[in-house]
């Protein structure tokens, strides 16, 4: 049975929270009556110790990293380190405000001068801002460039976004939202970027490509030096969207590869949690001729301490309303200094490995419908199981299992797509423990559909009926008062 | 690297397993050329001891939170963060996990987005809050491109007196969009000037308490400006004890979560908070989470009119936003449950009484008076007699913080200082304020 905090009942006052007032003034005087608040929310009084035991209830019906496997595809559910945790509570960083006397606030500059130096090499390009809050602010701050890149050369001809069929949703919504028009490229026959099609469209109407490497399918772009040497010959930028890092980090650079934008995803590749959706961490990378589009203010080191910058006029402005989100920039710095460059390359290492190994261990039992070398991710097609099974069917049978399913229905371009990521904090162990449960499910799938159908049955809830929540929204609690 | 589980003899048996002879034949595909030249950082391994070390030795270069009092404001400020709310969003089955796409492994997720949503409404007096926003100068930025779907008329208006920093977020977004950005002036005693509100908007931008605490006046706002948007921004706290904009016919509210237990963090992660109608609710940006039921009839939770969002709309969903805020939003909740609604009360008022008898103490000072007339919350503006860069120096060097006047120039507001006060400051430190004010004449 789920409550919430409304269904409680309401208590007297509970107080004791703050001192009480040592001021002479009384708000009530303070307030014109036309202002004043007359109805109070109902938000009910509710003592501590109960406030706690609802959330830890409530807490106990989620899954999390720390409870095991959660190989959800382009999502990168690594651990999470503890370390990283506690540096953020660090009492002098946490209350740092961002209005704060620069003197006072010398640590904090200094993390972002850093991390942003540190992000840029590690993209192979020339700057990185950590304004963005999260990879799709990220592809808006990065398409935001592209935009004024070219209205600062004045051409306005350039009004097309390409995108590869296998791209994130967020990849069209960005441009969109940039003021360019999409226009969607097919993949070949082998999961890539068919090179034909790509220069079919390429003309002076395209600002750029935004490309996911590797893509969606868990597939690195083997032509990519061709792709991007075809687009910036049109007179076009190249847009890497970095959820898959973590296929390559420590090895290979996207700025090497002829991307001129590059996104990092802090909560997926470098390690930050998720918290159950977002806060995340966005910074953006750029090649040296969109240097000067970055958002304000910059952090620069100058006589000797770290300062705001904010005099550059051919800025596209400012995306946050501050620096970005320090705290969770703060955590990725702490696991960059663990991992150094061997840590790095061990991430990109065991993360493909996992991936490849568990491919071979499903692709014997669940069709493959890509079959080559993977990176850190490949993506299974549920079709075929047979008895009327579907991919939804599969995940909530995962869940009976005890194991997070993958991403579904993700990519487009797979008909009943189960898009698997194990990351590298995942041993051999829970990889066999994971492919055994797989190969289970296609057994009962077989033999005993309806365990699929009905599930999931193991866990607090059963399967919740979507229709129902878009037909008859409840989108708050229905007070009955 | 202390974080990868497969021991030596489990690599050698997964390549096996895969048929490859090296880790080496895993990364094939990436071109020659771009392996080649790949160009290491320069950083040997740390342990978590060195880590620990190096990071704390870095925040000690920040200033003794001791040593300063900040009466610093701007949509962030130092509030008391009761300790239950560090300890449940510790719980790793919140921090670690994921957007919660599996509803049956989220339920507790979802529960307290549900919760949140339902504080939103109850705060702002709106009838739908979406799951989150990144901060609050994004989501005012969202709330003008809401209301220009919604009204097309391609220009918004906005107060002058919206914090600077959400202002510069707005204008970056409608520049993208091609939406005009139309400034409105303030009047004398600091509120919005209806007499200057052009005609033809999709929406009308104003704050309150506003970038210089001033309390807006909201009432008969809604009318004045035809079809178009009403989009308010409100400080969360303040609405423990002031009207909120839903009573006064506000279209979209927003505003900056973070006055709700969450630490100013250098200014992020923040919390985007976002509310409108429900007749708007198809063109509202962000997540949404619904109540329903499951196989057994059972109430549960799930994210819903999800027909909007970049995942199933793409080039056309109401905006690209994916990851939001939502521990921040789950900090918020808990905050707002400790407290409860007499809590909140307790707190907005806190607030505002010592402000009050800072703006009173200071104001009785010769050469020092309150810059505007209108009603405030917890945060004003003074004018302070010659250079207002020497004042504050003055202060700092007695460990006393306020923001860069050279902020409220900007808006116009000359010889000036903004101060904010919390439920942090005793009457102690505020008169230390004021004497070290009375001390410079």
């Amino acid at each position: 049975m789920i409550t919430t905090i409304f269904d409680r009942k309401g208590h007297e006052r509970v107080g004791g929270l703050f001192p009480p007032a040592d001021t002479p003034h009384a708000t009530a005087e303070l307030i014109p009556p036309d202002l004043k608040r007359k109805v109070a929310p109902r938000i009910p009084n509710v003592p501590e110790p109960e406030v706690v035991r609802h959330y830890m209830h409530l807490s106990k019906l989620n899954y999390g990293i720390d409870d095991g496997i959660y190989p959800l595809g382009s999502c990168t559910m690594k651990y999470n380190p503890k370390l990283n945790e506690d540096l953020a509570r660090l009492p002098r960083f946490a209350v740092a405000h961002p209005l704060a006397d620069t003197s006072h606030v010398q640590g904090s500059l200094q993390l972002l001068y850093e991390m942003e130096r540190i992000l840029a090499h590690i993209a192979g390009l020339a700057a990185a801002t950590l304004q963005p809050a999260a990879g799709a602010h990220g592809e808006l701050t990065g398409m935001f460039l592209i935009r004024r890149y070219f209205e600062d050369r004045g051409d306005s001809n350039r009004k097309y976004i390409l995108l590869p069929d296998s791209a994130h949703g967020t990849n069209p919504a960005s441009a969109t939202i940039a003021g360019f028009t999409v226009r969607e490229i097919k993949s070949g026959p082998d999961g890539m970027v068919d090179l034909a099609a790509l220069d079919s469209v390429l003309d002076d109407t395209v600002a750029g490509i935004m490309l996911t490497v590797p893509n969606t399918l868990g597939i690195f772009e083997e032509r990519i030096l061709e792709i991007t040497d075809h687009v910036h010959r049109a007179g076009g930028l190249c847009y890497f969207d970095g959820a898959n890092l973590n296929a390559y980090i420590g090895r290979a650079r996207p700025g090497d590869m002829g991307a001129d934008v590059f996104h990092f995803n802090l909560h997926k590749t470098l390690s930050t949690p998720h918290g159950g959706g977002g806060p995340g961490s966005g910074p953006v990378a750029v090649a040296e001729a969109l240097v000067p589009f970055l958002p304000v203010p910059r952090v620069v080191h100058r006589d000797g301490s770290y300062q705001f910058d904010w005099d550059y006029p051919r800025s596209i402005g400012s995306m946050h309303s501050f620096y970005g989100n320090f705290g969770v920039a703060l955590k990725a710095y702490a696991y960059l200094l663990q991992l150094g460059d061997a840590g790095m390359r061990a991430v990109s290492e065991n993360a493909v490995l996992n991936a490849n190994y568990l491919q071979t261990l499903l692709k014997r039992v669940y069709p493959l419908p890509y079959d080559r070398l993977c990176k850190h991710e490949f993506v299974l097609s549920g079709k075929g199981v047979g008895n009327g099974v579907t991919t939804l069917d599969i995940a909530k049978r995962l869940l009976d299992y005890g194991f997070h399913p993958p991403t579904i229905y993700f990519p487009l371009i797979v008909h009943e797509a189960l898009m698997i990521e194990p990351t590298e904090t995942e041993g051999k162990e829970t990889l066999d423990q994971f492919a055994a449960a797989m190969e289970q499910i296609a057994r009962e799938a077989k033999e005993n559909p309806e365990l699929l159908h009905n599930a999931p049955v193991n866990i607090p809830v059963r399967r919740l009926d979507q229709t129902r929540a878009v037909r008859q929204p409840i989108l708050a609690y229905p007070f009955t008062d | 690297m202390r974080y990868i589980v497969n021991t030596a003899a489990d690599r050698r048996a997964m390549l096996a397993a895969i048929g490859v002879d090296s880790i080496d034949d895993l990364f094939v595909d990436i071109p020659p050329e771009v392996k080649n030249r790949y160009r290491p950082l320069g950083m040997g391994e740390k342990s978590e001891l060195e880590v620990r070390e190096a990071v704390e030795e870095l925040s000690l270069r920040n200033a003794d939170p001791h040593a300063v009092i900040p009466f610093l404001g701007g949509g962030m400020y130092d509030h008391y963060i009761p300790s239950v709310v560090g300890h449940v969003i510790s719980r790793s089955e919140f921090y670690t996990a994921y957007t919660p796409y599996q509803p049956e492994a989220s339920q507790g997720t979802l529960t307290t987005m549900f919760e949140f949503q339902t504080m939103v409404c109850e705060l702002f007096g709106m009838e739908v809050a979406n799951a989150s926003m990144y901060d609050g100068g994004t989501a005012l930025a969202e709330a003008a491109l809401m209301a220009e779907r919604g009204v097309g008329a391609g220009k918004i208006g906005i107060a002058r007196a919206v914090f600077p920093h959400h202002r510069r977020v707005v204008d970056t977004y409608t520049w993208a969009a091609g939406i005009d950005v139309v400034e409105v002036p303030y009047m004398a005693d600091g509120r919005i000037d209806r007499a200057a509100i052009p005609a033809g908007l999709s929406g009308l931008i104003v704050q309150t308490p506003n970038a210089f605490g001033a309390l807006e006046d909201l009432a008969g706002l809604k009318d004045a400006i035809g079809d178009a948007f009403l989009i308010v921004s409100v400080n969360p706290l303040s609405l423990g004890v002031i009207a909120p904009p839903g009573e006064f016919g506000a279209d979209i509210v927003t505003g900056e979560g973070q006055p709700l237990g969450i630490p100013m963090s250098f200014g992020g992660p923040g919390l985007g908070l976002f509310a409108t109608r429900m007749r708007y609710i198809r063109m509202m940006p962000g997540r949404i989470v619904g109540r329903t039921v499951d196989a057994a009839g059972n109430v549960g939770y799930t994210m819903t009119m999800q027909t909007r969002e970049q995942h199933i709309r793409r080039a056309r969903a109401t905006s690209n936003i994916c990851t939001n805020a939502q521990l921040s939003a789950l900090t918020a909740t808990v905050y707002l449950a400790t407290l409860g609604a007499d809590g909140l009360q307790e707190v907005a008022q806190l607030n505002m009484e010592k402000a009050h008898y800072l703006a009173a103490r200071i104001a009785a000072i010769p050469g020092y008076e309150l810059a505007f007339s209108a009603p405030f919350f917890n945060e004003f503006v003074i004018h302070v007699p010659g250079d207002p860069q020497a004042v504050r120096s003055a202060l700092q060097e007695d460990g006393i913080d306020v923001a860069d006047p050279r902020i409220l120039a900007s808006l116009g507001v000359n010889n000036a200082i903004a101060f904010a006060v919390t439920e942090k400051r005793t009457r102690a430190q505020l008169d230390r304020l004021a004497n070290r004010l009375e001390a410079l004449q």
